[in-house]
């Protein structure tokens, strides 16, 4: 470990006990020592009360980070949890997250990120009491321990309380440094590992919790915005006099890429942009057609003169399949799904003389306070931001526009602007998860052995959309964001290759829950399938000969176990798939999914009657919290494997409402059960793990049920119906 | 202006007589449990008690509200320790927790009128409900221990 610097704010020293910031060069930290330079401070304020604060840096969308991060702090503090207030952190470099380098919350790593960075913050914090406790008693500070909140000197008997410490310590001119090894070993934990209650619960049982839409401010108008029905398009003429002059309408202000309405109440904004009838600019986007898009997508990758950028490479794998006894094909597609998070766009900003102030969830303060300077003009120091709780978020609050709407409306009136968005505009202004096609050739020996593996993918590039082209160059056209999964390091392939068919087409894509995984996976375990029936061989027997990583092999036989896989139900069939979330940097969380399901013939509707979901997560910080997370992602994926569809027409989003995009109700959910596998001292990628295995588990089920492949995303009662009969 | 009783409290609103009761409740009278998810009577993100009976307030104009009983989340219980509370917490239900208002008011009317359901019965209750978080495991927990528990 390097040098651990103070902040460029030191440390304060005052009435209020002592508050340690402490600079942590996160490029030093475990395994994100591969030159990863973010800055993270974490911050402690002890009382002199005893009263311990701990400062959360990220957002909190639903995954109890809330809980977790300050539970992080306090473990290696050795604070007593009864005594620990949690802070949301402002929006302030010294919060970042060492590997996104910003207060950015993506890709289920916002623990594994923040984990070393605040066991470190957290026992140095301890030391500096313990040091302090040892002059004050004259013994060697090695000779001291801690209790919850308290330093003890076991063989004089002397017992002293963090807030006493608190009121009298001097803060050591260089604070002391922290190496892993001086972290408390896993096994000696009294909070982690235990199921601590999250503290937004009761909140969030009260109706007390407050989210970006609850904000009141006093003088405070209403806004919204209907947004171009295509990405790029903009308000070429629209009917101005007839909005402004509807009952309570302020103002009406034609936005880079909307129109934003302005009134006194949020039913005279919503009742005024009902009768908004607008132009808008043709855009890329325009001519897109959903329908038509996925065959001239498979079209491109069965050309092997249409070349994708290579985004994944190991051995070979061309020759080989080039030089296959026998060649097994498959071919997949899945349609544009939608967050359809709970909570609509929404953010109340202030631009008037007094400043700039905002308020809103989003899963992106850095930016969102980037972004809101921008649109009031000034720098980002000078706006004030409050990070809220998000109604959900998914990937969809990676985006920010709605912050720069905000404050471009506020701006417009000179008073605070509450923003909110229809559903309607919200689903208008979908950042979807993108429509894909997918076509694996696996090459296999005279014997039946996987000699090649070749992954071809063709979607719409996301990360020039959730960031910009620059950082898609910068990642040498590998987006990320899309091919997450399109790989099979876990089972035993000497050579694969993935590419990625750019299909740009200038639609509002974005990151999705479980990001590629979701219909990558739905391949990947598809093909494992379909390679087991030509083997002749059952999907769980293939898998455990052809998985070689025993964590993947646990997950699996254990998920077997656990559903009773040999056991035959009448009327009703089992599907198995693997599943893994990671990147070789950060270390993979892997899952074992079997569907039970049973079908309707006459309707073409799947019924998920159970799932059974295997986790190894590394180690689980909260374990109850990570079941409820497991579940969640579950429930989530079974929605978007058999329900969910955005279609384009002209390149405008079709549906409206929940009723025309209808998600998974408490009577189609299938029973659940979860269990989770701990392994090594990290704590692994959770919030989207297990997303990935339930598609291909539910088609797996389907073929033993009906002898038939799905190999369309969703698994619709219309193609459920074609494919039997 | 309209005249009804909210959470045991006499008000009168200006609001105009369209209004969504779910507007009225948020945005007038600053109660602001009570979400918007959908405008529509499509998520119950919004579902508030009317004389007693769980009804989607986006769905409500206020009119249809006048001299009638609104209760909302804020209402439910003196000290949030409704029984159904008590029981979220045990249970731990809540993620991002925006529905959840709505769906412990759906189901308080439903352990009104029978104390005891039995599973079928909760979840054809709850229906009408989206949690986007995948919950429902949960609440169907959370129900069924604060029929058991009182």
């Amino acid at each position: 470990m390097n040098a651990i610097d103070i902040s460029r704010r030191g440390f304060i020293q005052g009435a209020a006990g002592l508050t340690f910031a402490i600079a942590i060069d996160g490029g030093t930290s475990g395994a994100f020592a591969q030159g990863a330079a973010g800055k993270l401070n974490a911050y402690v304020t002890i009382a002199p009360s005893g009263a311990v604060t701990i400062m959360m840096p990220a957002p909190e969308m639903g995954q109890g980070v809330n809980t977790t991060l300050p539970l992080i702090v306090a473990e290696e503090l050795d604070a007593d949890w009864s005594k620990v207030t949690v802070q949301q952190a402002p929006v302030d470099a010294a919060y970042n997250h060492p590997v996104f380098r910003a207060q950015y919350q993506v890709a289920s790593l916002t623990t594994r990120g923040y984990w070393m960075p605040l066991r470190t913050a957290g026992a140095q914090a301890r030391r500096v009491l313990i040091d302090a406790a040892a002059q004050r008693w004259n013994v060697p500070a090695s000779e001291l321990t801690t209790e919850p909140s308290m330093v003890v000197h076991a063989s004089s008997g002397r017992r002293m309380s963090y807030g006493e410490i608190a009121g009298f310590a001097q803060m050591p001119e260089k604070l002391p440094e922290i190496k892993p090894e001086d972290l408390k070993p896993v096994d000696k934990f009294r909070l982690l590992g235990k199921n601590v209650p999250r503290i937004d619960i009761a909140d969030k049982s009260s109706g007390k919790q407050i989210y970006a839409i609850d904000v009141q401010v006093p003088d405070m108008l209403y806004g919204t915005v209907a947004w171009a029905p295509v990405r790029d398009s903009k308000p070429t003429s629209f009917n101005r006099d007839e909005i402004k002059a509807q009952r309570g309408i302020v103002e009406v202000v034609a936005l880079d890429e909307g129109i934003g309405i302005v009134g006194r109440t949020v039913e005279d904004v919503f009742a005024a942009r009902r009768k908004l009838k607008a132009q808008w600019s043709d855009a890329p986007g325009s001519k897109v057609d959903s329908a038509k898009e996925s065959q001239a997508y498979l079209a491109h990758l069965r050309d092997p003169n249409h070349k994708g950028v290579v985004v994944r490479e190991a051995g070979d794998a061309n020759a080989a399949i080039a030089g296959a006894a026998k060649v097994v094909t498959g071919e997949y597609t899945s349609d544009y799904v939608y967050h359809a998070q709970l909570e609509p766009m929404c953010c109340t900003a202030s631009v008037t003389p007094a400043g700039v102030e905002v308020w809103a969830g989003t899963q992106w303060p850095t930016k969102s306070v980037e972004e809101a300077a921008k649109a009031a003009g000034v720098t980002p120091d000078k706006v004030k931001f409050h990070t809220l709780q998000m109604g959900g978020g998914y990937g969809r609050r990676a985006f920010v526009e709605y912050v720069a709407d905000a404050v471009h409306l506020s701006k417009a009136v000179g008073k605070p602007v509450k923003m909110i968005e229809s559903r309607e505009d919200d689903i208008q202004n979908a950042r979807m998860r993108p429509l894909t096609a997918q076509k694996i050739d696996v090459g296999l020996d005279a014997s039946g052995k996987i000699v090649g593996w070749r992954h071809r993918l063709a979607a719409e590039p996301v990360t020039d959309y959730v960031y910009d082209k620059a950082r898609l160059e910068a990642q040498k056209g590998n987006d990320i964001i899309v091919v997450a999964g399109a790989d099979v390091p876990f089972y035993d392939v000497p050579a694969f290759v993935t590419d990625h068919v750019y299909e740009a087409r200038g639609v509002r894509v974005a990151a999705w829950r479980g990001i590629g995984a979701g219909y990558t996976n739905f391949a990947v375990e598809g093909m494992i399938d379909e390679l087991a029936q030509q083997a002749g061989k059952d999907p769980l027997e293939y898998r455990m000969a052809l998985l070689k990583d025993a964590r993947a092999k646990k997950v699996i036989e254990r998920v077997a176990q656990l559903s009773d896989w040999g056991r035959k139900r009448e009327g009703r069939a089992l599907g198995i798939a693997f599943n893994k979330l990671g990147l070789p940097p950060v270390g993979f969380s892997m899952t074992g999914t079997v569907a039970e399901i049973s079908l309707d013939r006459a309707s073409g509707e799947i019924r998920v009657h159970n799932l059974w979901c295997v986790a190894d997560v590394g180690l689980p910080l909260q374990p109850d919290n990570t079941a409820a997370q497991i579940e969640g992602s579950l429930v989530f994926s079974v929605s978007a494997a058999i329900k969910e569809q955005i279609t384009l027409k002209a390149g405008q989003v079709e549906q409206t409402n929940y009723h025309d995009y209808p998600v998974l109700r408490m009577s189609e959910a299938p029973d659940i059960k979860v269990e989770i596998i701990g392994s090594g001292p990290v704590p692994l990628p959770v919030g989207e793990l297990s997303i990935g295995g339930t598609a291909p588990a539910i088609a797996g089920a389907f073929f033993a049920l009906t002898g038939k492949r799905l190999r369309d995303l969703p698994m619709s009662p219309e193609r459920v119906k074609k494919a039997i009969a | 202006m309209t005249a009804f009783t909210i959470n045991g409290k006499a008000v009168t609103v200006s609001a105009g007589a369209d209004t969504p009761l779910l507007w009225v409740i948020r945005e007038h009278l600053k109660l602001t449990g009570t979400k918007f998810g959908c405008g529509a009577a499509q998520c119950g993100a919004c579902t508030v008690h009317i004389d007693g009976e769980p009804q989607r307030s986006c769905a409500v104009p206020v009119a249809a509200a006048a001299g009638k009983q609104v209760t909302t989340i804020e209402g439910l219980s003196p000290n949030a320790d409704h029984p159904l509370q008590k029981a979220w917490i045990a249970e731990q239900v809540p993620q991002c927790g925006y529905c959840q208002s709505g769906q412990i008011m759906q189901a308080a009317a439903l352990l009104k009128k029978t104390a005891k359901p039995s599973r079928e019965q909760i979840v054809q209750h709850m229906d009408g409900n989206i949690c986007r978080c995948g919950t429902y495991p949960r609440i169907v927990r959370a129900i069924e221990r604060a029929a058991r528990e009182g």
